[in-house]
């Protein structure tokens, strides 16, 4: 079942095509990677989906509906998602109040908001820090409280821009375990862009390959590593390119 | 110098009454000025208009302005000659928060345009992200500069408490008489700190001046360890 | 706001900050330093207040800028003391009922080694024809007041136009004009009253003051014009001015400073006419 679909996709900034001709299906509960060398489009693709920049052609659509259109249905689709970035970006409070905010814009009252911040907590394994200011955290400590104030509303999708680029490896296990948990506990579809081939390999069901704003290959993990259909393809994974 | 502190801890009225005159000038400034430059500085930052740059040269060029300017032109609006005479506000505290607002207004808009200025553009994407309106934005960006506008305000009332110039040209100096002449038993009516140490020292009163000098350093020093405070905390 | 306090709240603080347009039995009086400095109108006004039941707001600053200020508006009454520049405004009807109150005398004072030699001057502006010639320093007032506007005539009677590093223009009041002197040891001319409660706190001495042409010096009173400005409180001034020119008006001045200082500070009209 897809959940995103989009449609001869082309984003250009002046002169750069950023995106050309990208036709992707997400589908429900699954887990895709986005792979590519830095600079090849992935976080621009993140940011389409996740209806923070609008493409210059082509169309979206989400759950289903067409997003051309009216604020209702962007604000609704947004808030059915979440954007995670690289390094993420501490509100100057508390940690609670920083993974409470999702809800608090949505209109949840004190005690839902308790409950879940919490319980969002605790699957991230920061629970007892609430009151701690969040600019004291460690950087895998804040990557993993972002996760949190990501996944606090449940979202239907989870979008992730290079999630552990940043992290030390312990860090990085917890935040794959966190990954498959959720979809395994919500069925939470993830998207995630990464250049770290044997964390695609670790936790990715399907793979697509991003390069130069071309989707040029879109396979399952085992065919894409073992098959690949694209000669650019093999090329990417076997490490030739440089990024 | 014994003389002075005998002054203030006598709880001498003239010097007391001093003191209320330049914080109640001084405060009922800043506060309207807070009260116009934060939207001002929120409209300048997140709002684009017309004339918006216009406005922005404007509220520069208020930050250095000479308050002497001011006080002379506020002097002209309210005497009765001028277009404001029939208000009979020379020469009353009235005019002295006025010229206070005008000088103090640009200060706290420049500081705090600047102070949201700093919160990085990633935590309106974040909360935007999150789901949050371009409403919700703008507040999550005032909410991280809560420190930085703060700081302005203070900046502002420090500025407020150590002018003399323009609130000499508009308030006159007055207290009531008795005290006409320098410290005595009648009560300020628009004399302040700054304004009064120029008139006592003139007159070479200097223990007296020397008093209120120790007032006014205690105030504008207690205005600047609150907002040093403030700093720290951020 | 808030709540219906807090405005409630805001509106008397309002009330309060601007309760100074509120003109029920108030003065704006506008003189000059030496009525002010010297304490004279902290005992003279203080009796017309409680006789009247009425509120004089005495703003000090200088001759010059009294007539000016009156000119605008913004006084009901002014003290001033330069004869010229008040004949003037009398007769551009910014100014009625001009009345003399008091007087002293302007005194050329210095240090008493007298470097310049003035002791033994004819008149005023031989005074200061030596100090010049000598380039002795000499501080001038510089703010138009009457002491000011008395000073420049001295110099123009006596040919000269001051200029140099010995002339000190500092554009303040008489108090302060005498403490910049004395700390430089220079000249200055001054009235007797301001120096005389001054002559304790400082080391210079009065040279020469035998010129009773030039050097006299009268106050006068002055009602801002109500065909001007009709919101002046006319009426109260009216009567400050009567007040001030009354036998036991007078003779408060005659005595003022006589305790303090050793002698009287101003001379009443009555006494000299």
């Amino acid at each position: 079942m897809e959940i995103f679909r989009t449609e001869n996709l082309c984003v250009t900034y002046g002169e750069k095509e950023a995106l050309k001709n990208i036709d992707l299906v997400i589908r429900r509960g699954e887990i895709f990677a986005l792979m590519g060398p830095s600079g090849a489009g992935k976080t621009t693709l993140l940011r389409i989906l996740n209806l923070f920049e609008k493409p210059t052609y082509g169309c979206l659509v989400f759950e289903g509906i067409r997003l051309n259109g009216t604020q209702t249905e962007k604000i609704n689709a947004r808030r059915k998602m979440s954007l995670l970035f690289q390094t993420p970006s501490v509100f100057n409070a508390s940690v609670f109040e920083n993974v409470a905010y999702g809800l608090k814009v949505r209109g949840a009252d004190k005690r839902t908001i308790e409950k879940k911040v919490l319980n969002a907590l605790t699957i991230v394994g920061l629970e007892g820090k609430e009151q701690q200011r969040a600019r004291t955290l460690s950087g895998g400590e804040a990557q993993r409280m972002a996760f949190a104030r990501a996944i606090v509303y449940d979202p239907n999708i989870l979008l992730l821009d290079e999630p552990t680029s940043s992290l030390d490896p312990a860090n990085v296990a917890m935040i794959e375990e966190i990954i498959k948990r959720i979809r395994r506990e919500r069925g939470t579809t993830i998207v995630f862009a990464t250049h770290n081939i044997y964390q695609v390999k670790r936790i990715a069901d399907r793979v697509g390959i991003l390069l130069n704003g071309e989707l040029i290959e879109v396979n399952s993990i085992e065919r894409i590593f073992e098959a690949p259909e694209d000669a650019r393809t093999k090329a990417f994974i076997n490490g030739e390119m440089i990024y | 110098m014994i003389n002075a502190f005998s002054l203030i801890f006598s709880l001498n009225p003239y010097i007391l009454s001093i003191t209320a005159v330049s914080l109640k000038v001084s405060g009922t400034a800043t506060l309207l000025a807070a009260l116009t430059a934060i939207p001002l500085a929120f409209a300048l930052s997140f709002c684009n208009f017309r004339g918006r740059q216009a406005l922005i040269t404007f509220v520069n060029t208020g930050m250095g302005l000479p308050p002497v300017f001011v006080g002379l032109f506020i002097f002209v609006m309210l005497v009765p000659a001028g277009p404001f005479g029939s208000l009979n506000w020379i020469f009353t505290p009235g005019a002295m928060i006025i010229a206070q607002y005008i000088i103090v207004t640009p200060i706290i808009t420049g500081v705090s345009i600047a102070a949201i200025k700093a919160v990085p553009s990633s935590i309106m994407e974040t909360a935007y992200t999150l789901g949050g309106t371009r409403k919700d934005t703008i507040f999550v960006t005032l909410h991280e500069a809560r420190f930085g506008i703060i700081t302005a305000i203070l900046a502002g009332l420090g500025r407020a408490l150590s002018e003399v110039g323009a609130i000499l040209i508009v308030g006159g100096n007055v207290a009531y008489t008795g005290s006409v002449g320098g410290i005595g038993e009648g009560l300020s009516y628009t004399r302040t700190l700054t304004t009064a140490i120029t008139l006592e020292t003139s007159k070479g009163d200097i223990s007296t001046s020397i008093a209120l000098g120790i007032l006014l350093i205690t105030v504008v020093l207690f205005v600047n360890v609150l907002a040093n405070a403030i700093q720290r905390g951020d | 706001m808030k709540n219906k306090y807090e405005r409630v709240i805001l509106v008397f603080f309002l009330i309060s900050i601007f309760s100074g347009c509120i003109k029920q039995n108030e003065l704006i009086l506008v003189t000059t330093t030496s009525t002010c400095d010297t304490g004279l109108l902290d005992v003279v006004n203080k009796k017309f207040e409680e006789a009247n039941n009425a509120l004089i707001y005495t703003v000090c600053e200088g001759t010059g800028k009294a007539i000016a200020t009156g000119e605008l508006g913004a006084a009901d009454v002014v003290i001033v003391h330069a004869v010229q520049a008040e004949l003037n405004s009398v007769a551009n009807k910014s100014f009625i009922n001009r009345t003399y109150i008091m007087s002293n005398f302007f005194v050329i004072i210095g240090p008493e080694s007298d470097p310049a030699g003035i002791k033994t001057a004819k008149n005023a502006s031989d005074a200061f024809n030596k100090i010049a010639v000598k380039k002795q320093y000499f501080i001038s007032r510089g703010d138009d007041s009457g002491t000011h506007k008395m000073e420049k005539s001295i110099w123009q009677a006596a040919n000269i136009t001051p200029a140099g590093t010995w002339y000190l223009s500092v554009g303040r009041g008489m108090m302060e004009t005498i403490t910049t002197a004395d700390i430089k040891g220079a000249y200055t001319l001054s009235d007797r009253g301001t120096f005389l409660s001054m002559k304790e706190k400082i080391k210079l001495k009065i040279l020469f003051e035998s010129d009773m042409t030039f050097l006299f010096n009268p106050y006068h009173v002055m009602a801002v014009n109500p065909e001007k400005y009709p919101n002046v409180n006319y009426e109260l001034a009216i009567k400050y001015i009567d007040y001030l020119a009354s036998p036991s008006t007078q003779e408060i001045i005659s005595n003022y400073g006589k305790e303090k200082y050793g002698e009287a500070l101003f001379i009443p009209a009555v006494d000299n006419k």
